[in-house]
């Protein structure tokens, strides 16, 4: 059983439909990639995984706790308690927040202390708050970032942003991580320097990510299995070499022209 | 059904003010997506000249409403260049409070020179009745819903068929892009207002005379009324605002008439909660969704 | 590692100020130099601290514009009122505070359930909507509110120790909330709704209890209100009171409890010494408000609060 299996995936908005029929499958422990040209459906794609549209038919199942549960229709953040991360492709941080707060508000979902400790600020409120405080400093640290930790994210530069948002979705617990684009805007040093800490973080935390790229390179350096989706549809699935030899993929992308050049 | 074809008469030349003002409501949020408090005010404004030109100049009905709707029209650009210009690219809750503000500088500087008291409008208008059947109609009544159909078919016309017109609904579809191509923003903003200002005039000026009484904080409910309106029409659009203030106006008077008045206001706005849970985009407009 | 977190410097020097300012005022009183017009002043900065400390949890920290405070004042006057009333009593005052203010909780609930889906001018128009419906209802139960002749006679209970018991518990409590991690999830609402909502934040949940909890306690200061002035209509919880309030957040800082205490204080003062001119009263206040929005939109504090100060302070001593 996979950890993700999304079956049948439509989506249409009015008379438009911009994912159809597109199913995908993920491994525990893989690193699966979703490319695409323009306007394919890719965001469509990872917003209905994540909740944020419903689909029009089709069902997403994961694997929680050993046994499988149908997540489709579920809200985002309910998603994301089920295990199931994200990113944003336009930065979407808590901008005028610290980088520290950040990090916390994420971690809400698995704070210990009721309403009523928090009004009257019992002793297990302390020592809750003090367990946030390290927890998010012991993540803040993969990416270097725990000396900035009471900076505002929007101070930040824009590489560290990027950065700052997987920390942020890490400390939901997820053990699917989604990133949307996370190389867009970063020049080839960044990049570079991202594409470490990914393989870094997926050791470390033994997680599963998905990842949607415009960067070929990025996708063909580290993705174990790529999905490509055209038009709405998944028109190819297979390994980086597979997919770089595939001719539909190669006409999706350039064009059908591309035989006759 | 006599009761109730009557109330409908009520209902339409009511409605047709509530229009009115809509109008300028939908046309200013369309423009600059601000709820423009301070409108119901302008409303005040127009029908506090209406009153100052006929008592003290004598003058008649039409002349009185051109240089109300000209004196809000001056009112309605002042107002923008002054309070909202400034807040163009701010938080909407900062402009929405400016807007607020602007709306009790409006109240209390008339209150402060005119006095809180109740006045009486001058008879400007025929106001003999007709009487079809059991159902009476008061030619005022037929004068109210006459100048403001004219006034919207006027309004129709100059944003459908002018250059003005044209560079409005470019500026309230994409601003930036009209900017860029070539479209001077702030005046079309400015002229938004002036507009939208002059038929909320027009719109105090019928109100003084349907009512027969003015006062400074008259423009409160009403203002609340039209963009009720507004909204249910679906706000930006105008044929929607007419379709708003007219429902608005007959919802209101059926209330009175067969049940309580006192629950009339209430009516009005438990009608706005439930068509902003159940079609918030009204029922012309158009539905946006914040991209992901 | 201390076992009783709870007893720290911090919160020590908190109730030492506390008691040293209650006694303060109290002496003050007590001597006559806090005479009784200057003690309505004093019990109307205690009651639009509240009212305004409430409201900014809603509107500054959750980022929910409304308009309809002064509905859930209202609902709070009058449960809080009719049980008075009845009792006359101080435990009857207390319990009246209590149903008061749940009765205004639960309110709150009901209509934030279905009205906070909506956003900005949206959310601030359908909140100005239900608090006229509220009044409107209030109005019309003859038989229990006495319509809009209103209620009156209410015993009063309502002293400056109550008051001064109500103002700084609001304050704690409303500040423990914000600087918890239920407050940061109000928080985040605010910043970022969609991002919120992906960080496994419930928005509708939290919105809601934002709402429940300012509901409550303007409940709080709707059923001390009843209790200090002996008499309550409808109109005078109207859309007018609810702009009241707002200018206080407004003033003080959205999201800057310091800031609300700040403005409650100095708005009540200017509105006693305009206390003949309410034109001009209502003149300035429209103008502060717009020119608070065009140059300083923040208010005073911004989202500054007064501890934020000390840290400063310390941090400049340290680089020293």
């Amino acid at each position: 059983m996979p950890l993700l299996s999304a079956d049948k995936l439509t989506k249409s908005f009015g008379g438009l439909t911009a994912v159809s029929d597109a199913s995908m499958d993920i491994e525990k422990g893989e690193l699966v990639g979703l490319i695409g040209p323009n306007g394919a459906g890719k965001t469509t794609f990872f917003n209905i995984l994540t909740g944020v549209y419903a689909p029009t038919s089709g069902s997403i199942k994961l694997e929680v706790d050993g046994t499988v549960k149908d997540i489709t229709g579920f809200k985002p953040y309910n998603i994301t308690k089920s295990g199931v991360a994200r990113t944003f492709q336009n930065i979407r941080l808590f901008k005028d927040l610290t980088v520290l707060d950040n990090i916390r508000i994420a971690m809400h979902q698995n704070i210990k202390y009721s309403l009523p400790s928090a009004f009257l600020r019992s002793n297990n409120f302390y020592y809750e708050e003090e367990r946030l405080v390290k927890e998010a400093e012991e993540l803040l640290d993969i990416f270097n970032l725990t000396d900035k930790k009471n900076e505002l994210a929007k101070n930040l530069p824009y590489g560290e942003q990027r950065h700052l948002e997987i920390v942020r979705a890490m400390a939901t617990r997820p053990v699917l991580l989604l990133l949307d684009e996370p190389a867009a805007g970063m020049n080839p040093m960044e990049t570079d320097n991202l594409t470490k800490t990914i393989a870094k973080i997926r050791e470390e935390f033994n997680l599963t990510i998905l990842l949607i790229e415009h960067d070929m390179s990025l996708v063909m350096k580290i993705c174990q299995r790529i999905y490509v989706l055209d038009y709405g549809t998944m028109i190819a699935e297979g390994s980086p070499s597979e997919i770089k030899n595939s001719k539909r993929v190669i006409e999706a992308y350039l064009g059908e022209d591309v035989r006759y050049a | 059904m006599n009761q109730f074809l009557q109330q409908l008469v009520n209902g339409i030349s009511l409605g047709s003010i509530y229009a009115l003002v809509a109008l300028g409501y939908t046309m200013v949020y369309g423009i600059i997506k601000l709820i423009n408090f301070a409108h119901g005010d302008v409303y005040m404004v127009g029908a506090y000249v209406g009153f100052a030109v006929t008592t003290y100049a004598g003058i008649g009905f039409i002349p009185a409403l051109i240089i109300s709707m000209l004196s809000c029209a001056l009112l309605g650009i002042v107002i923008e260049k002054v309070a909202y210009k400034p807040l163009r690219n701010s938080a909407r809750i900062a402009i929405l409070i400016t807007a607020i503000g602007v709306s009790l500088l409006l109240e209390y500087v008339m209150m402060y020179f005119v006095g809180a008291e109740v006045r009486s409008y001058p008879k400007l208008l025929d106001d003999s009745v007709l009487k079809f059947g059991n159902i009476i109609i008061n030619i005022q009544q037929i004068y109210i819903v006459f100048t403001a159909i004219a006034l919207m078919l006027l309004l129709q016309f100059v944003v459908k068929n002018t250059k003005i017109g044209k560079a409005m609904r470019a500026v309230s579809a994409d601003r930036d892009a009209a900017q860029l191509m070539g479209i001077r923003v702030d005046s079309t903003i400015s002229f938004t207002f002036a507009i939208g200002s002059a038929l909320a005039g027009a719109g105090g000026v019928l109100v003084g005379i349907y009512y027969n009484s003015i006062d400074p904080l008259m423009g409160m409910m009403p203002g609340l009324k039209a963009f009720v309106a507004a909204v249910f029409g679906g706000i930006g659009s105008i044929p929607g605002a007419m379709i708003g203030g007219l429902s608005i106006g007959i919802l209101e008077t059926l209330v009175s008439g067969y049940g309580n008045s006192m629950y009339r206001d209430a009516a009005v706005f438990a009608f706005l909660i439930i068509i902003l849970i159940l079609k918030p985009s009204g029922i012309l407009g158009k539905n946006t969704k914040e991209k992901v | 590692m201390n076992s009783m977190k709870v007893i720290n410097k911090k919160n020590i020097l908190i109730l030492i100020v506390i008691i040293v300012f209650y006694a303060v005022a109290q002496a003050l009183i007590n001597n006559g130099t806090i005479n009784n017009f200057y003690e309505i002043t004093l019990a109307t900065i205690c009651i639009n601290i509240i009212l305004a400390v409430s409201l900014n949890l809603v509107t500054g920290f959750t980022g929910q514009f409304s308009l309809g405070h002064a509905g859930f004042m209202s609902i709070g006057a009058y449960v809080g009122a009719l049980i008075n009333m009845e009792m006359n009593s101080t435990s009857g005052f207390l319990a009246g505070i209590l149903a008061g203010a749940a009765a205004a909780a639960i309110v709150g609930i009901l209509i934030g359930i279905p009205t906070l889906r909506l956003k900005g001018d949206y959310l601030a128009i359908a909140t100005l909507g239900m608090a006229e419906i509220i009044r409107v209802v209030f109005l019309n139960m003859d038989d229990i509110t006495n319509g809009a002749a209103g209620l009156n006679g209410i015993p009063r209970f309502t002293n400056w120790m109550w008051l001064f018991i109500f103002t700084a518990l609001t304050i704690i409590l409303i500040n423990n909330f914000v600087h918890s991690s239920y407050g940061r999830a109000c928080i985040s609402i605010r910043e970022d709704e969609i991002a919120a909502e992906s960080m496994g934040v419930n928005t509708t949940m939290y919105k809601v209890m934002a709402f429940a909890i300012g509901a409550f306690f303007a409940g709080i200061a709707g059923a001390l209100y009843s209790s200090y002035f002996y008499f309550i209509k409808p109109s005078i919880f109207g859309f007018m009171k609810s702009i009241d309030i707002l200018v206080i957040v407004v003033f003080g800082g959205m999201g800057s409890i310091t800031g609300s205490v700040i403005a409650a204080v100095v708005l009540a003062v200017l509105t006693t010494f305009l206390q003949s001119y309410s034109e001009l009263r209502m003149i300035i206040y429209a103008l502060l408000l717009i020119v608070i929005m065009i140059f300083r939109p923040q208010g005073l504090m911004g989202t500054k609060e007064i501890t934020d100060l000390f840290k400063i302070v310390k941090k400049n001593e340290k680089n020293q």
